[in-house]
């Protein structure tokens, strides 16, 4: 349902642009874009300028040429910033990614294997011959796949290939949650309250898990937290967790001991399978935390900088939807002290690159440390919009040797960046459940005001089993936040993906949703909101109103045009001369009567149409002032006057009779609205007066 | 004349069905009245038809009466009868009794506009007799036929009988039939008849019904959820034809620009040449505001034929469908698209036609079904079409099949081939095992046949096909030819008719 009404929202604003009735317009209007579609990246190029970054030195000599070891938006994404600095670029690609946009981007593009990615863009083998091959200086990983990957890390350097990410000690340390957790520990950064060390069995699970929260100063292993805790004589709920994990899986959160070695069983289980190492972590589990992870920036030559945070915790399934930065719920001080506890931890390990560091934030701003992403995060572009820095060309900078340009003072936060990960799926089924297919129709809205679309699809694409089910990532950019969230709505309006399943309906209803808008959010958001899964716009009465007016006008209009042929027949045609068209609309089963009209007075709605220039500009014009009918004196209807009361300058009483018309056979007496002295009398007896004329008026 | 025409036997003698025909309507002449009054009460008596509890029957079948039709099918208002004072001439049976008696008989007809276009109509009354064949229901069709004929406009039959009203006479005909699902049965005989000849144990439905007739038959063109969306559809059909074979294809106000590029087209066909991809995307991308009035659709799937617009012309569309059966001809899909492509080149339509045919389909049940006799109807009708004809190769197109798809050598006005085109005499496997059959090299060989067939080359060089184009601009280009070619004119040397294989 969502969808409809998004989409007419759409039409809506397509029809606005002119005389033309609406579904003409919608037509055109979707159609003439796509012919301007070179225009409208001219205008994308302005946008990315106007979001992007400190400009490029081209006296500062990094590579020659990169080869991005990745795919779709993330590949585009680098291969953007090496255009701009001069840089080469080489494309790794399977078999069904050949003709996909990374591809084409990229100068040259090498086939590594077949869909599988276990047998491409993680065939390492493949992939250093690539490298060899086309005498890539440099290998940017993007996120996922290689990119924390030490062992491909490892083999680069045996190639004298220079990794753009940290070097392979610091992808080691904060790859694996114990070792991060304990370094974390030693950086004084705050963690949670847990074991740190690998669970050995079900049964030590539920030790462990009954122990957390009490004090073992002997030891030091374990932490006590001022916390939420439930029961006060065991640490639950606890959060079991793979060591080697990430993006959810090998996850689960326990309540009592049962549901402990339950979850320790399930998870080693996951982790064995998903990442091969079955080591597992028991923490406390934080109820109801926000998600806020602060960008870091560091070089080779021991700087660090905090980049700010970001706020991600609209999530399902343990995978971020929605992020912004900065977060609505952060003081500057919290912010410091956050970006001061990353910045150590990120020389703590030497890290050369950019990285992220993630916390969990308590309802009273506590925060903890949750892990360390060792790479490009997905989200990244919001912290460029609000600080102005190209992450991907400051992580090729400092990957060449050359230190940090910028102090930390020189980080500002300009504005408001607001992201939504877009995905291939249907927002219906567990808030989205991947949909595959190819992408019929597809067209971003970049055409509208700081709005920054990173994709690596087209018109054309498929959304395969393969891959991630992301289609691009939609990024706002405002002044303030409620400037981000409406240029989100109006671009969430815009964008036309059709071909397969899309959360599109999901990712508005949350960006509108009252909490949201307060920025009363936290990782549980989703399933608070929507308890029984998302079901879809609830239209208001008055939207409803609107959707069965445009609906009903649409429908009016390609009847009339049914009838609209070029042609001179020699049978005439004889046209419809309706006036008045019954309709009845089905929407959600249930059936409403409307009527259309273009005469009489059977009109529903009162319309006034302007262009949306003259709409802006139309609030400068003046509000008409209301008449002072106190002291005027009108006649309300056509009669002749029969006597006038009052001369100019006498004084009159509120109530008093001033003049008589008479009409229609009747007398009427016109008493004074107010008490004061007449100014002047614009009738006299006899006088015949259309309704509306100024009879008397009074000082 | 246009589509939904139906030849119906006239003169037919009259023979009572069996069951009561009772009704309750009829009260007339029992005291003097005035001849107005006489014809405002035949009038009120015609309107009812049956009767109201015959109209109550038929709703509650889930149909609509044959004057509800026609007011959903025809224009608000625009609907003139002619006839409506004609009632049966049969004596027999006790049929002359005056409640035997029904003004305007078992049909409605006249005519009114669709889309203010000229139609001529009749629609079938169940509730009176069974809607059943009469001669005065002939006559009053042939009448309004012979006048559709003199002023050169179309006559769409809603047919709703049971069948004649005698025994002799009347066949089943396979017009643009507009069957309605799960409501609708059409047979020559029914399951009696055939349980009594053949033996067979056959349902009405089976035997019949929508589903046969629209997926195994293909006697009808198209089924519909209901009388409603059927007599939607048709209102929407009807715009794609022009009135008469006379007429040229209506053009409609256009809102898609003729020049607009597809940019999702160029990565349309898989890079695999076996990988099957759907059609009708293509077709959908090309075509006006993604409008395409697909006939037959469940039936012979491996082609697909259809109305839709270019630059707001009618256009009639022919395409092989690599996702069923790889796209290749076969019996029921040569014979499908023949008949299509005759029904286009009868009324001035052009045809567009995309191509990714791998050939025709193997095997004996093919071969004596009469492969060669009914894909020459396809090659024929492609032959013999004056219509302008414009062809894209999309993919592949191999041997036989190739030549019959509207190529260059059936006299295709315009015939384009996109880069991924392949057009060779088989594929490239099939082609190095004949050549090279028993070679140790096979590979090699193979490599070197897709390098020098395996691409539009070979046929740009001979001009058989007359531009190689990216598939992005297809539509701007097929518009702009079919603007050039609607003067296209073909003189034929004199003949009594053409003589299609059949």
């Amino acid at each position: 349902m969502a969808g409809l009404w998004v989409g007419a929202v759409a039409l809506v604003t397509a029809g606005r642009r002119g005389r033309l009735p609406p579904q003409q317009l919608m037509r055109s209007a979707a159609l003439r874009t796509l012919k301007h579609v070179p225009h409208y990246s001219r205008q994308h190029l302005l946008v990315s300028r106007g979001l992007g970054s400190v400009g490029y030195d081209p006296s500062e000599k990094t590579f020659d040429k990169i080869l991005i070891a990745n795919r779709g938006e993330i590949a585009c994404r680098v291969i953007k910033t090496c255009k701009k600095m001069g840089i080469k670029t080489v494309a790794i690609h399977s078999d069904a990614d050949a003709s996909s946009v990374h591809v084409k981007m990229a100068d040259e593009a090498v086939c590594v294997g077949p869909a599988p990615t276990s047998k491409s863009y993680l065939n390492m083998d493949a992939i250093m011959e690539a490298i060899k091959k086309t005498r890539a200086q440099a290998v940017h990983p993007g996120y996922g796949f290689l990119s924390e990957n030490k062992e491909f890390a490892k083999c680069l350097a045996a190639e004298d290939v220079i990794f753009i990410g940290p070097d392979t000690h610091a992808i080691q340390a904060m790859g694996d949650k114990i070792e991060s957790k304990l370094l974390a520990k030693k950086a004084n950064v705050n963690t949670i309250p847990g074991f740190d060390g690998v669970v050995k069995d079900a049964d030590e699970a539920v030790r462990i898990a009954r122990e957390i929260g009490r004090v073992d100063e002997e030891e030091g292993l374990f932490q006590l937290m001022v916390l939420e805790v439930h029961s006060p004589r065991s640490g639950y709920p606890v959060m079991i967790k793979a060591s080697a994990g990430g993006g959810g899986k090998g996850m689960r959160i326990a309540w009592d001991d049962e549901e402990t070695r339950d979850g320790f069983r399930f998870s080693s289980q996951e982790a064995a399978s998903s990442f091969g190492d079955d080591r597992l972590l028991i923490e406390k589990f934080i109820d109801n935390p926000r998600h806020i992870e602060i960008q870091v920036l560091g070089d080779k030559h021991g700087n660090a900088l905090w980049l700010n945070e970001r706020e991600c915790s609209i999530q399902r399934r343990n995978q971020k939807v929605v992020e912004e930065a900065p977060s609505i719920f952060l003081d500057p001080e919290t912010r410091r002290a956050m970006g001061e506890q990353a910045v150590a931890l990120a020389k703590a390990v030497k890290y050369s690159s950019a990285g992220t560091v993630e916390f969990l934030v308590d309802s009273k701003k506590n925060f903890y440390f949750l892990e360390m992403n060792t790479r490009l995060q997905v989200e990244h572009p919001v912290t460029e919009c609000i600080t102005g820095l190209d992450l991907v060309q400051e992580m090729i900078r400092v990957a060449k040797g050359y230190p940090l340009r910028h102090k930390q003072a020189d980080i500002p936060i300009n504005g408001w960046a607001v992201e939504c990960r877009v995905y291939a799926e249907d927002p219906y089924k567990s808030f989205g459940l991947p949909s595959v297919g190819r992408l019929s129709q597809y067209q971003e809205p970049i055409h509208l005001p700081g709005v920054r679309v990173d994709s690596g699809i087209q018109p054309g694409s498929d959304i395969s089993i393969y891959y991630d089910p992301m289609i691009s990532k939609l990024i706002t950019y405002g002044s303030d936040r409620t400037e981000a969230l409406k240029r989100m709505e109006d671009a969430l309006d815009n964008y036309v993906i059709r071909g397969v399943a899309h959360n599109i309906a999901l990712l508005r209803e949350v960006i509108i949703n009252s909490r949201f808008v307060k920025g009363d959010i936290n990782t549980k958001f989703l399933s608070d909101v929507y308890p029984d899964g998302f079901k879809g716009h609830t239209l208001t009465e008055n939207e409803r109103k609107q959707l069965l007016a445009i609906a009903s006008s649409l429908f009016v209009a390609s009847q009339l045009r049914a009838q609209r042929f070029q042609e001179h027949s020699r049978v005439p045609v004889v046209k419809l001369d309706t006036v008045k068209w019954e309709l009845s609309i089905k929407l959600h089963d249930e059936d409403y009567t409307v009527t259309a009209s273009n005469s009489g007075s059977t009109f529903s709605y009162k319309v006034h149409i302007l262009t949306k220039l003259a709409a802006e500009l139309n609030k400068f014009m003046l509000k008409k002032v209301a008449e002072d009918t106190s002291s005027i004196l009108r006649s309300p209807m056509p009669g002749v006057v029969v006597a006038v009361s009052v001369a100019p300058g006498d004084m009159v009483a509120e109530g008093q009779e001033i003049c008589v018309i008479e009409a229609m056979k009747m007398q009427n007496s016109m008493t004074a609205g107010k008490t004061g002295k007449v100014k002047s009398v614009q009738c006299r007896a006899g006088d015949t007066v259309g309704e509306g004329d100024l009879l008397v008026e009074l000082e | 004349m246009a589509a939904a025409v139906r030849v119906l036997a006239a003169g037919a003698r009259l023979r009572v069905l069996p069951g009561g025909l009772s009704t309750a309507v009829r009260s007339l002449c029992s005291q003097p009245v005035s001849v107005n009054e006489r014809i405002e009460n035949k009038r009120r008596a015609a309107l009812l038809g049956g009767g109201q509890r015959r109209i109550e029957a038929q709703h509650k079948r889930g149909k609509l009466t044959a004057r509800e039709r026609i007011s959903l099918l025809l224009d608000p208002g625009s609907f003139v009868e002619s006839d409506m004072f004609v009632e049966h001439r049969c004596a027999d049976f006790g049929m002359a009794a005056d409640k035997n008696k029904f003004p305007g008989d078992s049909v409605v007809t006249g005519h009114g506009r669709i889309h203010g276009r000229l139609v001529y109509i009749f629609s079938q009354d169940f509730t009176v007799f069974g809607g059943s064949l009469s001669g005065a229901h002939a006559q009053k069709i042939c009448k309004i036929m012979d006048q559709a004929l003199t002023v050169g406009a179309p006559v769409i039959g809603l047919n709703d009988s049971g069948g004649a009203r005698i025994q002799e006479g009347v066949e089943s005909l396979a017009g643009y039939a507009d069957i309605f699902l799960d409501t609708s049965y059409l047979f020559i005989t029914g399951p009696d008849v055939v349980k009594s000849v053949t033996n067979e144990d056959v349902t009405q439905e089976e035997l019949g019904g929508a589903k046969t007739h629209t997926t195994m038959s293909g006697v009808a063109h198209r089924a519909f959820e209901n009388d409603v969306d059927a007599l939607c559809n048709l209102r929407e059909f009807f715009n794609f034809l022009p009135l008469s074979n006379q007429d040229p294809a209506p053009i409609r106000e256009c809102h898609d620009p003729s020049d607009r590029l597809v940019p999702e087209l160029d990565t349309v066909v898989p890079l695999e040449s076996t990988k099957a991809y759907d059609m009708v995307d293509i077709v959908h991308s090309v075509v006006d505001e993604r409008e395409f009035f697909e006939i037959m659709p469940h039936y012979a799937k491996n082609i697909i034929v259809g109305f839709a617009r270019m630059n707001g012309r009618t256009v009639g569309i022919v395409g092989n469908q690599p996702k069923v059966a790889s796209g290749c001809l076969d019996i029921n899909s040569s014979v499908k698209g023949a008949r299509f492509v005759r029904f286009c080149d009868a009324f001035n339509i052009p045809l567009i036609t995309f191509v990714d045919v791998p050939g025709f389909l193997p095997g004996t049940a093919q071969e004596y079904g009469g492969i060669i006799r009914h894909g020459a109807k396809l090659l024929y009708a492609f032959a013999e079409a004056t219509v302008p004809k414009v062809t894209v190769i999309t993919r592949k197109a191999y041997g036989g099949a190739y030549d019959v798809m509207s190529s260059k050598h059936l006299c295709g006005d315009t015939n384009y081939a996109w880069p991924t085109a392949e057009i060779a005499v088989m594929g490239a496997k099939g082609a190095v095992e004949i050549i090279f059959k028993g070679h140790e090299n096979v590979e090699a060989a193979q490599a070197e046949y897709i390098e020098k067939f395996a691409n539009p080359f070979p046929a740009a060089v001979r001009g058989f096909v007359d531009d190689i184009i990216q598939p992005s601009i297809t539509r701007a280009r097929i518009c702009r030819d079919l603007d050039v070619l609607v003067s296209k004119k073909v003189h034929r040397p004199w003949r009594k008719h053409a003589n299609i294989p059949l």
